[in-house]
């Protein structure tokens, strides 16, 4: 199932922060998560990710910082931040009462 | 970063990069990211049992086209397409660390600052500027080197520890710049003033590379930003040159005499200040003339050919011969420096990758014609070499244009094997880079050897 561009683009903030919020994390790791959290139904291209990331950090909701991996690859870690989190917070409320509205007319719907 | 063993992937991956080098949106740092995030991908895949070039083609095609990414970029950082010159806004995502533009300004003010007071602290201790020039010719570079040295060591997060040895090289060439009894005005002194930064400016690399000396592309950048540097401290210079002549002229119509006040503190403290802020402007805008350099080189590398070909033609036509005088050597040395000094910022922006142009031919022709005339002067000051005697200006002279000559002999040589295909430009890029030390190991040996050797004259 191929979702729409704008839909993936709207969830994209929220799934970031999401994922950060379980741990600090990075864009490939991210990537990852985001495929297997979705089972695979959710394919960003890959690099759309860094445009993303980069706008929430100039937000104030990611922190970076670049350190070496285990294998000494250099690599830039994001970091979820307390404005994040409340931000993160926001989404949630948002998206549910998304959810929920579309949830209601379509168990109407399937009633009906 | 991990490199993979199979060359033609990293030429692939090069390749990429420079690519996506070429998009303003993104940045240098970006680059590194995504490269990091494609290197993964790329074990990922070849893990799974894919060849290397099939892994290749799926992780550049997950990552998206260049165009579309770039587009994305440039919309998350809009204000990078304006090449934007106000401070503050720019560096705060270049900084590859959590370090924030505002702790950067008051660092580099600070190191200008300090600088500024380094060249005025001789004066508190009875050695004023005026007086005493040649100590302050002898010593200048380190007046500011160690605090620009300080500044990378900060800025590339290094550990101080580890960045300790790094005062080493400026403690010995503080001790040997004051050391040896010179004589007033003698030859050896102005060689060591002269010498000295080109030693030191190897120490204020290794900062810069954050010790990591051979690591790719660490060096390159290191002569990018070396090229760049001087061009804004020329600007800079020429602003400095503006501001103390109003300053004069507008005290000098009420009276006053200004020129103290400029002479003694606003063009010394401003020529120290103005190499950290150069750097940190270097640094911070990278973009916005980051191509400087290459495109002097573009314009001037056909200006020069033409200029030396017309000399050699007027030699042979006319059969005039170099008039021989004290300095007519040095003046070859600049030439042969300007000509290596094209031919390196030729490479430092040339994609390794591509084939030979027109604009290669004329770097080889311009190197071999740089190389005729040295030689015909070389033949023309040896016959007469033994009439002037050998002088510490003439051997230092001599040696700095048998480096320069070997450096080119062998560029001519690796220019002829790429148009012929057997060597990749690589190879040559890799020479000029691996030939940046011997400058410096040269110019240490001007330092330490010759006084003593030449008697102090």
């Amino acid at each position: 199932m191929d979702l729409g561009k704008d839909l993936v683009a709207a969830s994209a903030t929220p799934l970031v922060l999401a994922i950060l919020a379980e741990g600090d994390s990075y864009g490939y790791a991210i990537i990852k998560r985001v495929t297997e959290l979705s089972s695979g139904h959710l394919q960003w291209t890959d690099g759309m990710l860094y445009p993303v990331l980069h706008r929430l950090e100039r937000q104030g909701y990611v922190a970076a910082k670049w350190s070496s991996s285990e294998n000494g690859r250099k690599r830039k870690y994001y970091r979820i931040t307390k404005q994040g989190r409340a931000h993160l917070d926001a989404q949630r409320k948002q998206w549910q009462v998304v959810d929920g509205t579309l949830r209601g007319i379509w168990m109407k719907a399937c009633t009906a | 970063m991990t490199a993979f063993a199979d060359s033609p992937l990293e030429d692939q991956i090069a390749q990429w990069r420079s690519y996506l080098r070429r998009r303003q949106a993104i940045h240098g740092s970006d680059i590194e990211e995504l490269e990091g995030h494609l290197r993964e991908q790329l074990s990922a895949l070849t893990e799974a049992g894919l060849a290397s070039d099939e892994a290749f083609l799926v992780a550049v095609k997950r990552m998206g086209s260049v165009d579309a990414l770039s587009g994305e970029f440039a919309r998350a950082h809009s204000e990078r397409l304006w090449k934007q010159l106000v401070i503050g806004s720019a560096a705060s995502d270049e900084s590859a660390s959590a370090k924030t533009t505002n702790t950067e300004t008051f660092v580099v003010i600070g190191l200008a600052i300090a600088a500024a007071c380094a060249i005025k602290s001789p004066a508190l201790f009875g050695v004023p500027l005026k007086g005493h020039e040649p100590f302050y010719a002898r010593n200048f570079s380190l007046f500011v080197f160690p605090l620009l040295t300080i500044y990378f060591v900060w800025k590339r997060g290094w550990n101080l520890v580890h960045s300790l040895w790094l005062a080493l090289p400026f403690a010995a060439a503080a001790v040997f710049a004051n050391i040896f009894p010179f004589r007033p005005s003698s030859d050896t002194e102005v060689l060591t003033a002269l010498h000295l930064p080109i030693v030191l400016w190897l120490t204020v690399g290794f900062a810069y590379v954050r010790g990591r000396w051979f690591a790719e592309d660490g060096r390159m950048n290191f002569v990018r930003f070396s090229g760049e540097l001087v061009i804004y401290y020329v600007l800079i210079a020429l602003g400095g040159g503006v501001l103390t002549g109003f300053t004069i002229m507008m005290f000098h119509s009420i009276g006053m005499n200004a020129a103290l006040f400029t002479h003694d503190w606003l063009i010394p403290c401003g020529a120290m200040g103005a190499v950290i802020i150069g750097s940190w402007l270097v640094e911070a805008k990278q973009s916005v003339i980051e191509n400087m350099a290459p495109v002097l080189t573009r314009l001037f590398t056909p200006l020069f050919t033409i200029l030396l070909l017309a000399f050699l033609g007027t030699m042979a036509w006319t059969r005039n011969i170099i008039k021989v005088e004290r300095e007519v050597l040095i003046g070859f040395d600049l030439l042969l420096v300007l000509v290596v000094g094209l031919v390196l910022y030729a490479a430092s922006a040339r994609d390794p990758q591509a084939p030979p142009d027109f604009f290669d031919r004329l770097q080889l022709l311009l190197v071999i014609s740089a190389l005729s005339v040295d030689g015909v002067a070389l033949a023309s000051i040896a016959a007469r070499i033994s009439e002037f005697g050998l002088t510490p200006n003439r051997v230092a002279a001599l040696g700095e244009n048998l480096i320069l000559l070997v450096n080119l002999a062998w560029t001519a040589w690796l220019y002829t094997s790429f148009f012929r295909g057997r060597e990749s430009f690589a190879v040559l890029e890799r020479w000029q880079i691996a030939y940046l030390p011997v400058y410096s190991i040269w110019a240490a040996l001007v330092v330490v050897l010759f006084p003593p050797l030449f008697g102090y004259i």
